[in-house]
């Protein structure tokens, strides 16, 4: 059980919220990720990253996109209100030490996950180049955050509303480019971004680290559902991961993967919408 | 074989029982087995195909007291030896058969915790009706007495009445202790140590209590409302009870006693990382773990479309790999819900399978069909990455391996396709890796499963292990057998810390 603290729009379909949760936020790293669910009983568990957490208040911040019924219906909730499942904190935390120059590319929500580790890596004394980008201006978040981490800092939109007008590839491309290269990249964001991040670097040898965000349920290593091919192996997000070598995740296994209950949530999603309608014009 | 309905069997037991009341104590070996096995009552197969509610339905008063007179009531109880945690068999069955429930309760209860439970899921025909004498005169083990039908008659019974025998609590010693996981072995755990007196946290990952009988037992094999009156029990015993705790992650293992104070820990955290075949296409969309098919159907209520938020695949042609009960749970799981056709696909013969034979039986009445000696080769999909085939191989039977068991040898070029949108994996777990992850000074073995010894104690000081964790995957008595040693020895541990203390205030 854990009590909502504090509640913030980001942008249109982006929130943050800080969760009363003392024992996460005491144990937990950069990079790990908690399950929450909002009914015991029907309700579906989802998997979110840690943005960051306060121990001295005994709190932890996510931030979350609307994409479906469940993270619509966390939307709707209130300061003060009560989420009765909250477990974690789930996954390996992040291996933070002094690379030397890391390149850490956020794309959209993805932000939210690299902020914390972009902070670790800075404290170890990294060389911290961030590029963060979204298709248009209102997806931007984080922007000052990262901006205080980054030695360097870029910011791109997809359609130019804001920032350079590119795909986050492009600069990260000119930086794999400079001599020296980069030591490190950590790209986390859409799978489609990260896929396409990771095959930027590829030519150039910079090792890159992806986060994946695969379908789970319980998060603890018993059901299988979040395997991806790494290499040549079956490997488990929740308990070998998040986080991998980009250069041997196969994407599009675990785009399609990601897809599997598409049709039903959309479903979901859209009976869910069309009773709150209605709810709403009865209470008129 | 013909359905025969609940209502029959009764009226049955009702007339041939007035044959055998006058005689109860005076028949002969030869004149009780005699008397007629008593079926169990079942859900029509038809409609139980499409609903969750349990298919046996559990003896009537009459049928239990019928079968419990077959019993020959043999000095040398080999029923009991089989057993592994040794109920006291002819003497729970002779109470049956003297209308003295109660008392049967009460001799189960003085081994067993969870009647209701293990009368349902024990491998009874290979444990302790495997060497029951009335089977083996009848030269059947299914003509044995059905004595796990019995168990879980008087469990029933007992809770039917609403009065569950609460158990006492010695006066509270101080001492803590931590159980990991809340399954088979960790429920015993709790429940014993409590019963000495010592504080009690079980702490479980799940937001609901049970472990692998909730998540992975579906309900119409045991029913939730049978798992809820058990944990009621240890709930009323002032266990403490922590869900959505992640041991190893929460909190470091050896943090519950170096910062919690806990004074001594059982692990039991069950199964782990589900085993897949390493074939071609398994990473397709519409292959599942049975644990995650069961999962979503079990535990996350999947299978009521209408209020549950975790989806799950829609299927119509399923194939099963696997032969064990959880094999069997998934292809019936799948058939409820709205698979047309469901295949089990085994690399043996029916004889070989590790399944129990009710559970075949009853997956045979529901329309799932076997396919024997044949295994999947390589999973088929379409453009979009989902599953549309799956290309199979057949065997036959050769020499006998090692264990003497026909080993089963691919006919070359025997490849054929089966047209399925779904496979499911049943083919065993590996072991969880999270609490070894995070607790590198304990001792586990290649495959991850932590080593103990003989009173279930690990390799760290005051931390015991037991259950699937220790095992790899078996059935829930013997983890429940695990859990009765573990608690023995952690007693006895700290009882004679008690004794110390004791001596040193003195």
């Amino acid at each position: 059980m854990s009590k909502i603290l504090f509640k913030k729009q980001l942008s249109k379909d982006v929130y943050m919220m800080r969760l009363h949760a003392p024992l996460i936020a005491e144990e937990r790293s950069a990079g790990q990720f908690i399950i929450l669910q909002l009914d015991d009983d029907y309700g579906e568990r989802i998997p979110l990253t840690i943005a960051d957490a306060d121990a001295k208040e005994g709190s932890i911040t996510i931030i979350f996109q609307v994409v479906g019924k469940s993270t619509l219906q966390l939307s709707e909730k209130n300061v003060g209100d009560i989420i009765p499942t909250l477990v974690g904190p789930l996954g390996k935390p992040t291996h933070i030490e002094n690379f030397g120059t890391v390149v850490c590319v956020g794309g959209g929500i993805g932000v939210a996950p690299l902020h914390p580790i972009a902070q670790a890596l800075k404290k170890a004394g990294n060389h911290v180049i961030t590029i963060i980008g979204a298709r248009t201006k209102d997806l931007i978040i984080l922007e000052d955050e990262m901006k205080n981490i980054a030695d360097e800092f870029i910011l791109c939109t997809d359609d130019g509303s804001y920032g350079r007008k590119d795909l986050v590839t492009v600069p990260l491309k000119e930086i794999c480019e400079r001599s020296p290269k980069p030591n490190m990249v950590i790209a986390i964001g859409p799978p489609i971004m990260m896929k396409f991040c990771s095959e930027t670097t590829r030519p150039y040898e910079v090792f890159t680290q992806v986060s994946l965000n695969t379908i789970m349920v319980d998060g603890t290593g018993m059901c299988g559902g979040c395997r991806v091919n790494v290499g040549k192996e079956i490997k488990f997000v929740c308990v070998d991961g998040p986080e991998f070598d980009g250069h041997k995740v196969d994407f599009d296994n675990m785009m399609a993967r990601l897809n599997s209950y598409k049709d039903l949530e959309r479903e979901a999603h859209s009976c869910f919408l069309e009773q709150e309608i209605k709810d709403k014009e009865a209470l008129r | 074989m013909s359905h025969h309905t609940h209502e029959q069997l009764a009226e049955e037991a009702k007339k041939l029982i007035v044959e055998y009341l006058d005689k109860i104590d005076d028949m002969k070996a030869k004149e009780r087995t005699k008397i007629p096995p008593q079926e169990m009552p079942a859900q029509d197969p038809e409609i139980r195909s499409h609903n969750l509610d349990e298919v046996a339905l559990g003896y009537t008063m009459e049928q239990a007291r019928i079968e419990a007179m077959r019993c020959l009531q043999c000095v040398k109880k080999s029923c009991v030896d089989d057993c592994p945690v040794k109920i006291d068999i002819p003497r729970f069955i002779n109470h049956i058969a003297h209308e003295e429930y109660d008392q049967a309760v009460g001799v189960i209860k003085e081994a067993s915790l969870l009647p209701a439970i293990c009368g349902r899921v024990c491998p009874q025909e290979t444990q302790c009706q495997a060497n029951c004498t009335v089977g083996k005169a009848l030269k059947d083990v299914d003509k044995s007495v059905a004595i796990g039908r019995l168990e879980r008659f008087v469990a029933d019974w007992e809770r039917a009445t609403g009065k569950i025998a609460i158990p006492e609590i010695k006066p509270e010693t101080g001492k803590k202790v931590a159980v990991v996981g809340s399954g088979p072995a960790g429920l015993v755990v709790a429940a014993d140590c409590r019963r000495e007196g010592h504080h009690v946290t079980i702490f479980e990952a799940f937001h609901k209590l049970g472990g692998v009988l909730r998540y992975g037992i579906p309900e119409f094999r045991l029913p939730n409302d049978i798992i809820d009156k058990e944990i009621d029990v240890l709930k009323a015993m002032n266990v403490e009870i922590k869900t959505n705790f992640v041991v190893g992650r929460t909190r470091k293992l050896t943090d519950l006693m170096d910062k919690d104070g806990y004074n001594a820990i059982f692990v039991g955290t069950g199964a782990g990382l589900p085993m897949f075949m390493g074939i071609e296409g398994e990473n397709l969309v519409g292959v599942f773990s049975a644990n995650e098919y069961l999962t979503r159907a079990n535990l996350m209520r999947a299978f009521d479309k209408g209020h549950a938020d975790t989806p799950i695949y829609q299927s119509k042609n399923v194939a099963v790999l696997g032969g064990g009960n959880v094999a069997m749970d998934s292809a019936r799981m799948a058939k409820r819900l709205g698979a047309e056709n469901v295949y089990v696909v085994y690399r043996r013969t029916e004889v070989e399978m590790p399944a129990r034979k009710e559970e075949v039986a009853h997956a045979k009445e529901e329309g799932i069909e076997f396919y024997f000696l044949q295994n999947a080769k390589r999973i088929l999909g379409n453009e979009k990455g989902r599953v549309n085939g799956m290309e199979c191989l057949r065997y036959e039977l050769g020499e006998p391996d090692s264990s003497g068991r026909r080993r089963p040898v691919v006919i070359p070029n025997s490849e054929f396709i089966l047209n399925v949108d779904t496979v499911i994996v049943a083919i065993g777990n590996g072991s969880n890796p999270l609490i070894s992850q995070t607790t590198p000074q304990l001792n586990v073995n290649k495959w991850g499963n932590i080593i103990v010894d003989e009173t279930q104690k690990t390799s760290v000081n005051r931390i015991f292990a037991g259950g699937d964790i220790v095992l790899g995957a078996a059935t829930v008595i013997l983890a429940m057998g695990e859990g009765r040693r573990a608690a023995a020895a952690i007693n006895k541990m700290l009882a004679e810390e008690i004794e110390k203390e004791k001596a040193a205030m003195n």
